[in-house]
């Protein structure tokens, strides 16, 4: 009763002694023990997880407690994996743990909240106007536009009702279709593998509308475009539990500990186990820790680093002794064996010119079909020049030959020759180049001449244009590694400690790296291969991947592992962990996120190329074509701009665009039937003649400008948005940072393809819409925040490529106060959007422009060399020479019936992917049963529903070949029509298996072996990439249908690409220019700037999380070493600046032991809402990683039409690098929070800054 | 006039302080046993505590017996055995003396640390700092007590002090005339006193009435709680097996 008085009880304190009075029994009151009791109690728990690109994907329980989400703890029952092997849980890390934190933070958005200016402007508008007139009423009018665009991030919410804010949504989106064309209305969203239907509730929406899906993989940089130009795949990699199956671990700028913390342990494993392990990373990271040996590589000069260890593996590997399993591996799955024309280039020396192909040879060696993607090599049986089966031309339009099997088209066996070193016509002096000996502020270079001459024994052959001289690719791969092989001839090395090109003494000078340590690493590395066939794996990280000539990097570690056999074994191989990249079900996925189902094409774009033309960094380009461009290039004029490639690339139908012509797309059907004309040929014609223009040639005009814009499941302006400034100056309009000039403020060269405008455009966007849980950068500048689910309060898929398991989200609560999730909020849009539409739209033809896409019969586009139609070289064919022209109805009344079932396309079309395609009848009549049929009267009657997000989850799982047995079985029969191979074997056994929704609800579901993916999950084998190449012989999705290691392409050739060289960083030029800018009357220190993900803070996106920066210093920080700071005079945790001509950003320093000289590390995402004073030099506030950034764009990466060099949705493309850049670091005196009314901030923007209400 | 304002003060005032300090003490005890606690502030910061905290509780405790003692021991106690007022108020000033000066300092240490360590003062509450704060200024009025005291070393005010106390106990309508005559510090002292009584159910003073003193008359080193008293109300199985 009372718990005095329950304590009043003096005399029966004591009932009873033991052990002779020792001890006593009492019989006080213990219901205090009940508190503690009560605080483990809950009322449920719910299995989901975090859906934030960590690539974990761990599986958890959420506990509910009185129907509060309480915390979080790690699931423990994944399926076992096999004897011998570690299990993989538990997974989960103190970042997920920390999670349940944001469901009731203040900082969750709680209601739909709109700019309240515009809110004014359209409640003014709305009272008097329909839906769509009212929205014009505003944007037409330059005042009312300015009057919100211009205080985006300036504050000044209100909240709004559903009901409203989905109205001024669907108006802003009617108008723009209507006006522009609905390839003006953009959605950014990234990685689906975190939240598949939430992420395909937005693409859904766009794509019955026909707006436009940005990629994201290539523009937040972890796409590392070499993959797709060796393999012709995305990124496949093997999951952390094959580490354990290592021998030889390789961490190159990975720091898994930090980064990939619940997979840690497999390495962990891996060491017990008796792997060797090597870190290479410029600091000392969490991983360095795990290390036999850490070796500190100067940063941005990893492939210099890799190509002398390549140079030490082919001597003692290769050269001087042949190791068997090495030279088997790389003749039957290289392309080394493959012959290379040498022809005399510009500088009259001879150089590596394209693949021989047969089309080359009279009778084109007996191939009639694609010959001219048919490459050669020389077989030793037959003492001639054959074309092995499995290259590209093989793949398409004949049936059976595209395999790996050792044999040419007619059957008979080969025996590829490697080298032709013994019965060569002549040892030709090759030109090699080399770009060591550019000089560089903060790079060591070498003085070695820029073309190397070197020896290669070539043989003559008669082609049906003459005779021509031949090398193979392994001749000249090692003769680019600089490799004296007995022939005679300067710029190569006998020994390591010469100064040649790639060899270890070389390498020393510009990596720092002592030669021993490079010496010993390779030899090891290579030896544990050769005695394990193939068991050294190299983990690498964004930390490569970020820097421009990212690609050299790459390649000079694949070709480490190739030449080693570890590609495609257990335990070997390629571990390319960044970003959650992997969607396992992929295939049945795409029908539902792009609305395949309804119509197809979809419209998609690579962002950065996008964002690149968009928010105007072009204008400020600072890197020279001249600068990158090879001296060894073939003939050609090279000239233009960054972007006026990216615009020659566009027309070429080698990469997408968006928006895309000038003229509203819904318009052009209806002008080509007046001329009596195919939509097709019309636009064809009025291309050429000039009547009609690509948007891509005046990304500054407004009809060209993106309109309405989606962000949802993303931070783009305070995570991944390159150029922030930029974003802020010109997509947004807004207050902004940017300290440079462009071009024309300059007066330097400006660009020959694209339209320069004196006065460049500031705030292209009407409207940006952000959904999310939180206050994010992005939402701080948005014009509408939408409240979303959070990953507790709705249902979803997830997997990742870091294991094979398929598990869900679950709503653990409903969605608190008036948030819901993505699939319900796009549901709502849709449905006010059909209500609104007919206003002004109905059923309309929509022109859609598409690139020529890898995976398809296309992808062989322009074999021998690169044609432009607008110069005249070359007819303008859609889909061969420029983009495919396709017209697609769209339903805009029935837009919401569309989008709540699923579509006729998926009986009469199938399914399918990666270039394979299957009938998919069954699953959508299981569909039909399971989601129920629509009844309502409409187009829509008698389909299966997708109402719910569980309902898209069963869409999903059904057509996936990965989740559905009996799909997997047809998808492989598929394969097996293009390798003339059974490959059925493999899924039949798990034919009747169906992975449905509530089936990982109850427990993570291992995924089933698809040909979808490179590698198996089978009982045998860890999943490991590129292992049904090696073991199925399915060919490599590339030109030679190997792994290919010269790329042949003519821009690869031009920009020194063939074969993988070491090319420092580029100079961005970004500091010189402001450096001396304001002074403050302290030091400045120049340092490269170096964004890796940090260990605060969830992933790439989430810093304002109180645990975690209650456990770090609690707002941003910037590592720098002991030597700088002494230099710049900053002691830890002072405040300091660090700017160039892109921005500043502030930050306190954190002086640390841990990071080398010369560089400095900002963890990505450290956004300006938490603990973020002013800036000195803007006069805004603080500003992001990314305010210091600047993309710029590789015009090797834009290739397309070329097998695996063609364009895929987040496949091939120009991709964000950002860590060439340097900043100038400063301590500052004056630290100024900007707490004040905005109007009485020092006068540093243009527009007279009033209250934004 | 100075009549009633003495009766309020120190006739009617210390009820009201006996009352809350009782009654508030009975409720939070009832009410918030999470809130029942010392509040001790050593995980965060062990310096100036060893003897701040050492030197103070030790100070404050044989100050706070021998007002006990000595304020509620009736006079004919001391008469019976013999100790007469002045060397009562002789051993009061010399023992009050070193235990007020070791007092002192430890509470000195204690209030710098709470206001000037960074760490202690963000996480002092407002009735953390203002008792500490009361007790300083406490232990000063006491200690200014000494040289008024040295005055009249016959004890004859003392003798006030215990006759107005124990008629406050005995509830003696009379008992604030007692003290109407003497020195404005002993008033202050007294008032100030009777004020931390009154806040003392809402600090963390509570823990004195939670002070582990049965601890030195413990029997047995391992302790059992039984459950059997409970189980009519509890239907939980009992941790220690029914016998």
């Amino acid at each position: 009763m009372s718990h005095f008085l329950d304590r009043l009880t003096f005399f029966k304190r004591t009932v009873d002694t033991f052990s002779d009075g020792h001890g006593i029994v009492t019989s006080e009151d213990r219901r205090w023990e009940d508190g503690y009791r009560k605080r483990w109690q809950h009322d449920k728990i719910v299995r989901s997880t975090h859906g934030a690109n960590c690539t974990g994907s761990c599986s958890w329980k959420i506990y509910v407690k009185g129907g509060i989400v309480t915390w979080e703890t790690q699931q423990t029952d994944y399926p076992r994996t096999r004897p011998d092997l570690p299990n993989h849980e538990p997974r989960g890390c103190s970042r997920g743990a920390s999670y349940s934190w944001y469901l009731y933070s203040g900082n969750r958005v709680k209601y739909p909240l709109v700019r309240s200016r515009l809110m004014k402007l359209w409640r003014e508008a709305r009272a008097i106007r329909t839906p769509v007139a009212a929205w014009a009423s505003i944007v037409e009018d330059p005042n009312k536009r300015d009057a919100y665009t211009k205080k985006r991030g300036c504050g000044g919410f209100v909240r709004a009702t559903w009901d409203e804010v989905t109205e001024i949504i669907a108006a802003a989106n009617a108008y723009t279709t209507k006006t522009y064309g609905p390839d003006r209305v953009i959605g950014f969203s990234p990685i689906p593998a975190m939240s598949m239907v939430s992420y395909a509730a937005g693409a859904r929406y766009l794509s019955l509308l026909g707006g436009v899906c940005m990629s994201f993989y290539d523009w937040y940089c972890d796409l590392p475009p070499s993959s797709p130009q060796t393999w012709g795949e995305q990124t496949d990699v093997p999951e952390s539990a094959d580490w354990y199956n290592s021998g030889f671990l390789i961490l190159w700028g990975s720091n898994v500990p930090q980064t990939r913390t619940p997979d840690a342990h497999f390495y962990t494993e891996a060491r017990y186990r008796g792997a060797k392990s090597v870190v290479i990373c410029p600091d000392y990271s969490e991983a360095s820790k795990f290390a036999d040996l850490w070796i500190s590589v100067k940063q941005g000069t990893d492939a210099a680093l890799a190509m002398a260890m390549g140079h030490v593996i082919l001597r003692e590997f290769h050269i001087d002794r042949q190791a068997t399993y090495f030279a088997d591996y790389v003749r039957q799955y290289t392309d080394m064996p493959m012959l290379v024309r040498l022809v005399k280039g510009a500088n009259g020396k001879l150089v590596p010119d394209r693949l021989v192909r047969a089309c080359d040879f009279t009778g084109q060696l007996g191939e009639s079909n694609n010959a001219e993607w048919k490459t050669v090599a020389y077989d030793e049986r037959s003492d001639a020049v054959v074309a092995p089966n499995g290259s590209a031309g093989f793949r398409w339009g004949e049936k059976g030959k595209w395999n790996l099997e050792e044999k040419e088209s007619s059957g008979r066996e080969t025996r590829l020759r490697l080298t032709l070193a013994d019965v060569e016509d002549e040892m030709a002096d090759v030109g090699f180049p080399y770009f060591g000996n550019i000089e560089h502020d903060h790079f060591t270079g070498t003085d070695h001449q820029s073309v190397l001459v070197r020896k290669v024994p070539a043989k003559k052959v008669k082609l049906a244009d003459g005779e021509a001289l031949v090398a193979t690719v392994y001749d000249l791969f090692v003769a680019n590694y600089g490799l004296d092989r007995g022939f005679g001839g300067d710029n190569v090395a006998k020994s390591y400690d010469q100064d040649e090109p790639y060899t270890p003494a070389w390498a020393e000078k510009i990596t720092g790296v002592p030669r021993d340590q490079i010496i010993t690493v390779a030899r090891e590395f290579a030896l544990n291969a050769e005695k394990t066939n193939g068991r050294s794996m190299v983990i690498i990280g964004a930390a490569m991947n970020h820097w421009f000539h990212c690609d050299m990097n790459y390649r000079g570690v694949i070709n480490m592992l190739v030449m080693c056999g570890c590609v495609g074994q257990s335990g070997g191989g390629w571990s390319h962990y960044v970003g959650q990249e992997k969607l396992r079900p992929q295939s049945g996925w795409t029908p539902l996120a792009f609305g395949l189902d309804w119509n197809r094409p979809p419209r998609q774009q690579n962002s950065t190329s996008f964002f690149y033309a968009h928010t105007d960094q072009w204008r400020y380009e600072t890197l020279d074509i001249k600068e990158i461009l090879s001296p060894t290039a073939p003939v050609g004029p090279w000239d233009g701009a960054i972007i006026d490639y990216n615009v020659r690339a566009e027309r070429m139908g080698w990469l997408p665009s968006a928006p895309q012509l000038e003229t509203n797309p819904l318009t052009i059907a209806a002008k080509a039937a007046a001329k009596g004309q195919e939509p097709k040929d019309y636009v064809v014609a009025s291309l050429k003649s000039g009547n009609m223009k690509l948007s891509c040639d005046d990304p500054d005009k407004p009809v060209n400008w993106p309109r309405n814009m989606f962000v949802w499941r993303s931070n783009l302006l305070g995570s991944s948005g390159k150029g922030h400034e930029y974003f802020l100056k010109h997509l947004l309009g807004t207050s902004h940072g940017v300290l440079g000039k462009d071009l024309g403020e300059d007066g330097r060269q400006k660009p020959l393809e694209v339209a320069w405008h004196d006065e460049a455009p500031e705030g292209k966007l009407d409207l940006l819409v952000t959904l999310d849980f939180r206050m994010s950068t992005t939402c701080v500048y948005s014009d509408i925040v939408l409240p979303t689910a959070t990953w507790y309060e709705k249902n979803d898929l997830n997997t990742s490529d870091m294991h094979p398991f398929i598990h869900p989200l679950t709503a653990a609560v409903d969605p608190l106060w008036e948030s819901r999730s993505d699939w319900e909020i796009y549901k709502a849009i849709a449905k006010k959007f059909s209500e609104i539409a007919p206003e002004v739209l109905g059923v309309e033809k929509d022109v859609v422009l598409t690139p020529i896409m890898h995976d398809t019969a296309g992808e062989i586009a322009q074999a021998l060399d690169v044609k432009d139609w607008k110069k005249g070289e070359v007819e303008a064919i859609p889909g061969k020479t420029m983009p495919q022209v396709t017209v697609v109805e769209r339903d805009y009344p029935n837009l919401y019936k569309r989008f709540t079932s699923l579509g006729p396309l998926m009986q009469k079309l199938g399914n399918g992917g990666k270039g394979m395609s299957w009938n998919t009848e069954h699953e959508v009549e299981f569909l039909k049963h399971l989601n129920g049929v629509v009844t309502e009267d409409g187009p829509t009657k008698g389909l299966a529903r997708i109402d719910t997000d569980i309902d898209a989850t069963e869409v999903i799982l059904s057509l996936a070949p990965e989740t559905n047995g009996e799909v997997a079985v047809k998808a492989w029969q598929s394969l097996g029509g293009f390798t003339g191979r059974e490959h059925a074997h493999l899924a039949v056994p798990k034919e009747d298996e169906k992975i449905r929704f509530r089936d990982v609800v109850a427990q993570p579901r291992k995924i089933i072996s698809s040909p979808i993916w490179s590698g198996l999950e089978s009982d045998k084998v860890c999943y490991n990439a590129s292992y049904t190449n090696v073991h199925e012989l399915i060919p490599w999705r590339t030109l030679t249908g190997r792994q290919q290691l010269y790329q042949d392409h003519l821009w690869m050739r031009a920009f020194g690409e063939a074969l993988c060289v070491y090319r420092p960083p580029i100079d961005t030029k970004a500091v010189k220019p402001v450096i001396d800018r304001k002074p403050n009357g302290n030091k400045t220190v120049v340092l490269n700037f170096i964004t890796p993900h940090q260990k605060w803070g969830i992933h790439s996106t989430y810093t304002d999380n109180l645990l975690m920066l209650t456990l770090s210093r609690g707002g941003p920080i910037v590592w720098i070493s002991e030597v700088d700071a002494r230099k710049g005079g900053i002691v830890d945790n002072d405040w300091i600046e660090a700017f160039n001509s892109n921005g500043a950003l502030v930050a306190r320093a954190v002086v640390s032991q841990r990071v080398k000289e010369g560089m400095c590390m900002m963890y990505h995402a450290q956004e300006k809402i938490v603990n973020v004073p002013g800036s000195e030099q803007t006069g805004q506030r603080g500003g992001i990683h990314n305010s210091v950034t600047r993309a710029v764009l590789k015009p090797t990466h834009m290739i397309g039409g070329y097998v695996q060099q063609a364009y895929g949705f987040n496949y091939y493309g120009t991709i964000g690098t950002n860590r060439d850049e340097f900043v100038a670091i400063r301590k500052m005196a004056n630290v100024d929070w900007l707490d004040r009314p905005i109007s009485d901030q020092p006068a540093q923007t243009k527009p007279s800054m009033e209250a934004a209400e | 006039m100075r009549d009633v304002i003495n009766y309020i003060l120190f006739g009617w005032y210390p009820y009201v302080c006996l009352i809350v300090f009782l009654g508030g003490s009975l409720v939070r005890f009832d009410r918030e046993q999470y809130t029942w606690r010392s509040g001790s502030s050593q995980l965060l910061r062990r310096r100036q505590l060893m003897w701040g905290s050492n030197l103070f509780h030790v100070g404050i405790l044989v100050i706070f017996l021998g007002h006990f003692g000595g304020l509620l021991t009736p006079i004919w106690v001391f008469d019976l055995l013999g100790v007469p007022h002045g060397a009562k108020q002789v051993i009061a000033i010399v023992a009050g003396g070193i235990a007020g000066i070791a007092c002192f300092i430890g509470l000195s240490l204690l209030v710098h640390r709470r206001l000037f360590d960074e760490r202690i003062r963000t996480t002092s509450s407002f009735g953390d700092i203002a008792i500490l704060l009361m007790l300083y200024a406490q232990l000063i009025l006491g200690l200014a007590t000494i040289p008024v005291s040295m005055g009249h070393l016959d004890g004859h005010e003392m003798v006030k002090f215990m006759t107005w106390a124990q008629g406050i106990l005995t509830l003696n309508p009379g008992a604030a005339a007692q003290v109407a005559d003497v020195n404005i510090i002993f008033k202050l002292h007294l008032m100030l006193g009777m004020t931390i009584f009154l806040v003392f159910p809402f600090t963390r003073l509570v823990h004195v009435w939670s002070a582990p003193v049965w601890y030195l008359g413990r029997q047995g080193y391992q302790v059992v709680r039984s459950r059997r008293t409970n189980r009519a109300t509890s239907a939980r199985p009992s941790a220690v097996p029914a016998e």
